[in-house]
């Protein structure tokens, strides 16, 4: 083996990396707190809500959650604007994201909401509290802090998946490693170079995560 | 121009599907052994076996499997190797879910009760002869359904290695996509055909989890 590893020429492009870096941590905030929304009324319909949208939902938790990540990605990028709807690299990418993190999302808290005891409804009700007070205010906060663990995972996988969004030209990690690739010829330390911040961001990402679990749910602490 | 029909289109697509199969069960089938290696490692009784098992592991899942790609297929090519993308593809796909797999299995070992590691010691059972006659059947029933719940998980890895230039039914649908001008058509077409191979693998790994559980009720 001849090859000689040089990864001093990476610092000059450091902007480009700090800015994929950047651009990557954007679309896990943004898909990461869209998507869990998403998931958690979605959860909430396939557990309690109204008949007629139980297969609506049910139909898109399965699509999504069935085919692979970079197809909904080029069916949103490439597909819809025949529909008239063009989107931007950027929002397409923040979309998918969403789109795909609602679904696994959905299936993760349906679960602990579902393993919610049958007495903490039929306390919020002897309150007097409708069905939507009682799934906010007993239901939906004990359920989360249950699934936790299981969310976090499922963001960090998320997060990684997204390196995938460099194939429509959203400039990520991913597309900066290729840009570099392809202006050096250097594939073997650009390529190390970005898989080790993407590990590195996982392992952040994973802390990050438990410590805001650790603030919206303090009663795990407490007890 | 040339018109291609619905049907012009689905049959490309349905050709390409072959290759996605392959690779999945090649990819399954190879990642069961190498998981099934590296679980050994991670429950053995040498913390260095364990340690090295576990950086595996959480170097595989804390990574893209796009950049494992990357580097398997530019990786190979340093060692004086000529990698077509079909092996670049299928050993990347094959180390990833390998380290999924024995973290799966991990957990299902560790569901058999600590009694029984016991009971068969008290026997006077190696290591092996453990794993083989006691803790391995008990565990397999209950792996059976995560294991073909994470078998969806390689199908739709597959559909990465378009990025390498492995042709596919991703790499179809761009092909046939650049050929007719009908992004919506085909891309959805390709989801639906991924999710015709999906969903039965979801589905029945929905249904073993519900029989396997109940059985385990009843005793």
């Amino acid at each position: 083996m001849s090859y000689h590893f040089e990864f001093g020429w990476l610092l000059e492009y450091y902007p480009e990396i700090v800015k994929g870096i950047l651009i990557t941590l954007e679309l896990i905030a943004i898909g990461g707190m869209l998507g869990i929304s998403l998931g958690i009324f979605c959860a909430w319909v396939r557990a309690l809500g109204p008949a007629w949208l139980k297969p609506v939902v049910a139909t898109y938790v399965e699509l999504i959650r069935n085919t692979p990540f970079l197809i909904q990605l080029f069916f949103i990028f490439f597909g819809l604007p025949s529909l008239g709807l063009k989107l931007s690299e950027l929002t397409a990418a923040n979309l998918a994201m969403v789109v795909n993190l609602g679904a696994y999302s959905c299936e993760i808290i349906r679960a602990g909401i579902q393993a919610t005891p049958k007495g903490q409804f039929e306390a919020g009700e002897s309150l007097a509290m409708t069905r939507f007070e009682t799934f906010r205010h007993v239901v939906l906060v004990p359920s989360l802090q249950r699934i936790w663990p299981a969310l976090s995972s499922q963001v960090v996988i998320v997060m990684l998946g997204s390196s995938v969004v460099s194939q429509i030209a959203a400039e990520d990690l991913t597309f900066a490693a290729n840009f570099i690739q392809s202006r050096t010829f250097r594939a073997f330390e650009a390529y190390i170079v970005s898989t080790s911040i993407y590990l590195v961001l996982a392992i952040l990402l994973r802390q990050v995560l438990a410590v805001v679990g650790g603030f919206i749910f303090p009663r795990r602490a407490a007890r | 121009m040339i018109e291609f029909t619905l049907w012009d289109i689905l049959r490309n697509l349905l050709l390409a599907t072959r290759w996605t199969m392959l690779l999945s069960i090649v990819s399954f089938i190879g990642g069961g052994a190498v998981g099934l290696g590296l679980l050994f490692l991670r429950i053995s009784k040498r913390k260095s076996f364990r340690t090295v098992a576990k950086y595996y592991i959480e170097l595989f899942q804390g990574t893209p499997l796009l950049m494992q790609f990357f580097i398997a297929f530019f990786g190979l090519g340093l060692f004086g190797i000529d990698v077509p993308a079909w092996l670049a593809a299928g050993l990347a796909l094959t180390l990833w879910s390998a380290a999924f797999l024995a973290e799966i299995w991990r957990g299902c070992v560790e569901a058999v009760v600590r009694g029984q590691w016991e009971a068969s010691a008290s026997l006077g059972m190696g290591r092996l002869q453990q794993m083989r006659y006691v803790i391995l059947p008990q565990a397999l029933r209950v792996a059976i359904p995560p294991t073909v719940g994470f078998s969806v998980q390689i199908v739709k890895g597959t559909a990465l290695t378009s990025i390498i230039g492995f042709v596919e039914l991703s790499k179809a649908g761009t092909v046939v996509t650049n050929a007719t001008f009908q992004p919506f058509t085909v891309y959805g077409l390709v989801a639906l055909i991924y999710f015709a191979l999906c969903w039965p693998l979801s589905k029945s790994s929905q249904i073993l989890e519900r029989k396997l559980n109940v059985a385990h009720r009843n005793h």
